[in-house]
């Protein structure tokens, strides 16, 4: 656990913690990334495209290009994500270079590497990853993920799968805590993760990092359910920019995702919006479109 | 006594967590209505853009302000700094303007600048631990603050009156000396 107990270490993780409560908001250029600031974003999120379209388009997507993302820093004051594709070791070295805030090694993007995620231990710049289960987590943070988000189903604009993944990770979670070492052994066997840190969340009931939600999220409702069941902020990738009224909903997200115990304030936050992004039918898609299940 | 955590987005959990740890009751507070009963406010850690546009929203910039002139403490961290200084530079934002300091945010630069130090303070002998994340620099203080502890030539701990105010994180540390001495200050208070 040393790699845990060092000042890098835990300055990547206090990142994490003062983004906690908060909405961070794909961008694809300035002009986005200053509405979503304007509308009390925590952070923003660069790309070259929002999932949405990736899925529509089709293609490689790759990291976005570095002059966006430099315009997008030189544009706002909040902290600045950018994405690499999981394994693009090579890519998020280049992040590094640009002193991006955090990099999100995302299944959003098209993998590079089938087999590996990028050794994240090995850089100073802080990485977020997505998880469907706790093993999936705890892998993720055994390579230094300092940050989780679930990983939902990008781009869908459908909450569903985000809904599955926070509820299997929090429930996962729970069932650790009744368990006795023996078991604890079975289960890091069981959830391909590490002993040390299947009992570090048998003891602690979380994760050792923050757990966020992403993927789906697209209206304020949606915000305050992820928060309800356990997620502690949220990404908000094409549930914005694909909506009819951006500024307005990025507003009224960041208001769900404050008050989210309060249905009342939801209820306020959720008035007088306009048409959030269409939407798909998980059930449509098929096997290959999924963005959930690169990376393992 | 209840202390009031400014719980809009940000790491409030952390000073809660401490307050906990030191046996002091506190209260999350969302709206006006919640500083109702508390003698001091904590403004955490977190993006002071998306503080200052909330509170805003909610009235709570107006009530914070009344709270301090009612003579209720204060103690901002990092971003709570930020929203008490009375000059923001980098860019220039709006503020409760309840310190007299002058402060750049993200004064350090970016992530990568993050880290942590010891540092010596005027609360004790040994030196504290002072976790900064994409902290402010505090560029100059007006005379009525006093200086409490400096890093690198800047101040990072500082008073004035019953406002307390530190560009590091003490709710990211195990060391509760920070959370105590607020705690007697909010007490004077009441």
């Amino acid at each position: 656990m040393d790699l845990m107990n060092n000042n890098l270490w835990r300055v990547k993780v206090g990142l994490a913690e003062m983004l906690k409560g908060g909405v961070i908001m794909d961008v694809t250029n300035a002009e986005q990334a200053r509405i979503a600031e304007q509308a009390g974003a925590c952070a923003v999120m660069a790309l070259e495209r929002v999932p949405s379209d990736i899925r529509k388009d089709g293609g490689v997507a790759r990291m976005a290009a570095p002059r966006i993302i430099r315009e997008i820093m030189n544009t706002v004051s909040i902290p600045v994500m950018a994405k690499v594709r999981i394994g693009h070791f090579a890519e998020a070295q280049v992040l590094e270079s640009l002193e991006v805030d955090y990099i999100d090694e995302s299944e959003v993007l098209t993998p590079a590497d089938d087999e590996h995620h990028v050794w994240k231990h090995g850089f100073k710049v802080p990485f977020v990853c997505g998880a469907r289960n706790l093993g999936e987590a705890l892998r993720r943070i055994t390579e230094g993920a300092a940050m989780i988000r679930t990983k939902g189903e990008a781009g869908s604009g459908n909450i569903v799968e985000a809904v599955r993944h926070i509820r299997t990770i929090v429930s996962q979670m729970k069932r650790l805590t009744l368990l006795g070492e023996e078991e604890l052994v079975h289960e890091a066997k069981e959830l391909g993760a590490p002993f040390e840190l299947i009992q570090w969340v048998a003891k602690n009931g979380k994760l050792p990092v923050p757990n966020f939600s992403a993927g789906g999220i697209a209206t304020p409702a949606d915000a305050s359910l992820v928060m309800q069941l356990g997620a502690e902020a949220v990404f908000v990738g094409s549930g914005i920019f694909k909506s009819s009224d951006p500024a307005q909903r990025a507003r009224a997200i960041v208001k769900a995702t404050t008050h989210y115990k309060d249905p009342k304030v939801v209820l306020e936050a959720s008035e007088e919006l306009g048409d959030a992004m269409k939407g798909l039918d998980i059930r449509q898609l098929e096997e290959k479109d999924l963005m959930q299940t690169r990376g393992w | 006594m209840t202390i009031g955590i400014l719980a809009i987005q940000g790491d409030y959990e952390a000073h809660a967590k401490m307050l906990d740890r030191i046996g002091a009751s506190y209260t999350y507070v969302r709206r006006p209505e919640d500083l109702k009963d508390v003698s001091g406010v904590i403004l955490p850690g977190g993006e002071s853009t998306t503080h200052l546009k909330v509170m805003t929203e909610e009235g709570l910039f107006d009530s914070l302000k009344q709270f301090a002139s009612d003579g209720g403490a204060f103690f901002g961290t990092c971003a709570g700094t930020i929203l008490l200084a009375r000059e923001v530079h980098g860019p220039t934002q709006e503020s409760l303007a309840l310190l007299d300091v002058s402060v750049l945010r993200n004064g350090y630069g970016r992530q990568l600048a993050s880290d942590v130090h010891l540092g010596q303070t005027k609360l004790r002998s040994e030196p504290m631990e002072m976790v900064f994340i994409r902290a402010p620099i505090i560029e100059s203080v007006g005379k009525g603050v006093q200086v409490l502890a400096e890093d690198a030539g800047h101040p990072v701990l500082v008073r004035q009156g019953k406002i307390l105010a530190s560009t590091f994180h003490p709710e990211l540390s195990e060391d509760p000396s920070i959370h105590e001495y607020f705690l007697s200050i909010a007490n004077d208070a009441t």
